[in-house]
């Protein structure tokens, strides 16, 4: 369905007609409600998905010698950056509710814990809390495994990638709770008073009432920490996962030809995060509400 | 004796400094329609925001239908019993008129989806707005809003209905509209405290008035008396600048 509606218009938006000669199908009734309708219009950014990556493509077509070459090193490297975003950027999603709720909630114990944590996590910089799970929290988990007698925590080998998602969640987290805390705060309180007065309980009237309402506010900030989180994703190269940014470095190192390595990988990131975009703005016009 | 179905004795509240409510008492019989009226500030959203525990009181009793309002669970138990209209309707925005009445139905009374739509259906036919049930909030008039609003609340079968100023966010033309689907509850038995200045409303339906200033209740009694023989020199103040208007 998605991809269906996207090329057909990517078609139209090649023909110079007006839509509606070609658009003869009636769409189906709905009820939109008035300022979330949806966009018919092709995402006029699209062109510069496109743009891009015909110029990867000729790029590797034309010059196969260093291009094709390296994208073959690096396109390992490339899976690890997309998984690691969106393995991440669930559980950033999960953490980010969890603590936009903390934020938010009457008890004082929970609304400081919370707090705590999003005021201490956003004062150190990303790379610093990658560095301390890769290299201190191991050593801590090993310090306490021989404390307590443990072996299983006592001999703990560090995965690289499950403490780079770990880092990753738990700052981006602290950034997305704050997300999460405005759009929830900027539904009107009657609709939870509503709500509450009909006998629905705090959880139900968040779940069937607040947040549905709170999706639509928070999706464009959401969707700019996607991009940000896969941008920042090239941070873990230094704490040994072989993402995309680190099997460049790798590349250069055997063959030195700087110029055509990071041409390339800077493309690649440029592609990735561009289709984000496009992806982002297409859901942002596909709510009902 | 009957017992009152809304029991009030005398119940403090602070807002920070401000003390919005200061011993307020009151009992209301099951079928009585009262009606509360006073300046702005007196209290009167508060008292009723108090009756379901939307708003937490300092001290006092406050017993609905013989429930103590004191624990989670007695709440819940007494929200279920007692509907709430606002002034500023607050229907579920990203829900349909038929969503609005649906959703707390299945959650809180676990009805099926077809005998909730069913219940839905009749009360918006009831309250004159058939037409409209799959549109949203934002594409109904402020009197068709207020009027699915009752339904929704009506749509839990309530025991009591608490209206606060129900008809002051609406342009005049829909006053009419809601009021006559409040007479016509009141027509039918339904136990409703009313906070509103609608006088002519009062007169037709209320059982009571009462006079609230300073969160306390200054004078009470039959609409027709108490509107043009008020005892207290604050009630003629407070009807003499209402009256003017
Ligand atoms: N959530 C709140 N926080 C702080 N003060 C409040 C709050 N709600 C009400 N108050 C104060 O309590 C007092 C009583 O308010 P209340 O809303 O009950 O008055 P009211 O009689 O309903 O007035 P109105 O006719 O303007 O609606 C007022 O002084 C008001 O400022
Ligand atoms: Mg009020």
């Amino acid at each position: 369905m998605p991809s269906d509606g996207f090329f057909r218009n990517l078609w139209r938006s090649f023909q110079k007609k007006p839509p509606e000669i070609l658009e003869q199908s009636p769409t189906p009734k709905l009820n939109f409600i008035p300022g979330a309708e949806p966009r018919e219009k092709l995402d006029p950014w699209w062109w510069l998905v496109v743009a891009v990556a015909v110029l990867l493509v000729l790029l590797i077509a034309l010059k196969p010698d260093p291009y094709w070459d390296i994208f073959l090193f690096v396109r390992d490297g490339l899976a690890i950056t997309v998984e690691l975003t969106v393995i991440s950027f669930v559980f950033i999603i999960i953490v980010g509710l969890i603590g936009g709720l903390g934020r938010i909630a009457k008890n004082p114990v929970i609304h400081f814990i919370a707090s705590l944590y999003v005021e201490i996590i956003r004062g150190i910089p990303l790379l610093v809390q990658l560095i301390w799970w890769y290299y201190a929290a191991p050593a801590l988990i090993k310090e306490i495994g021989q404390a307590i007698h443990w072996d299983f925590m006592a001999n703990y080998v560090a995965n690289p990638f499950i403490l780079a998602v770990v880092g990753l969640v738990v700052c981006y987290g602290a950034y997305m709770a704050e997300i999460f805390r405005a759009g929830i705060q900027s539904i009107p309180k009657g609709q939870m008073e509503a709500s509450r007065s009909l006998g629905m309980s705090y959880l139900q009237s968040m779940i069937h009432v607040v947040l549905p309402q709170a999706i639509r506010v928070v999706l464009p900030p959401v969707g700019n920490e996607f991009i940000m989180l896969l941008k920042d994703t090239s941070l873990v190269s230094v704490v040994a996962v072989a993402d995309l940014t680190r099997r460049g470095r790798e590349f250069m190192a055997a063959h030195f030809n700087p110029l055509t390595v990071w041409t390339l990988i800077a493309l690649l990131y440029l592609v990735l995060t561009l289709v984000a975009a496009r992806f982002i703005s297409w859901l942002e016009t596909r709510r009902k509400y | 004796m009957v017992k009152p179905i809304i029991h009030i004795e005398n119940v403090h509240k602070h807002f920070g400094r401000i003390h919005a409510l200061r011993g307020v008492s009151l009992d209301v019989n099951v079928g009585e329609v009262v009606v509360i009226l006073g300046p702005s500030g007196s209290g009167k959203s508060t008292l009723l925001r108090c009756i379901n525990h939307l708003e937490v009181y300092d001290s006092g009793t406050i017993e609905v239908d013989g429930i103590l309002l004191k624990t989670a669970q007695n709440i819940n138990t007494v929200r279920r019993e007692v509907g709430m209209v606002f002034q500023s309707f607050n229907l579920f925005a990203h829900l349909t008129a038929l969503q609005n009445l649906t959703l707390a139905q299945r959650k809180v009374r676990k009805r099926s989806k077809a005998e909730a739509e069913k219940i839905a259906r009749d009360l918006l036919k009831k309250v004159g707005i058939t037409e409209k049930a799959d549109s949203y909030p934002a594409q109904l008039s402020g009197g068709q809003q207020q009027r699915v609003a009752i339904a929704r609340a009506l749509a839990m079968n309530p025991k009591i209905m608490l209206f606060d100023e129900p008809t002051s966010a609406l342009d005049p033309e829909m006053i009419k509209e809601v009021l006559d689907v409040m007479l016509a509850l009141a027509k039918e038995g339904m136990t409703m405290v009313v906070v509103s200045h609608e006088m002519g409303f009062a007169r037709a339906a209320a059982s009571r008035a009462i006079f609230m200033d300073e969160g306390q209740i200054v004078e009470e009694g039959k609409p027709d008396k108490l509107f043009t023989n008020p005892t207290q020199e604050r009630t003629k103040l407070f009807l003499s600048k209402v009256l003017q208007i």
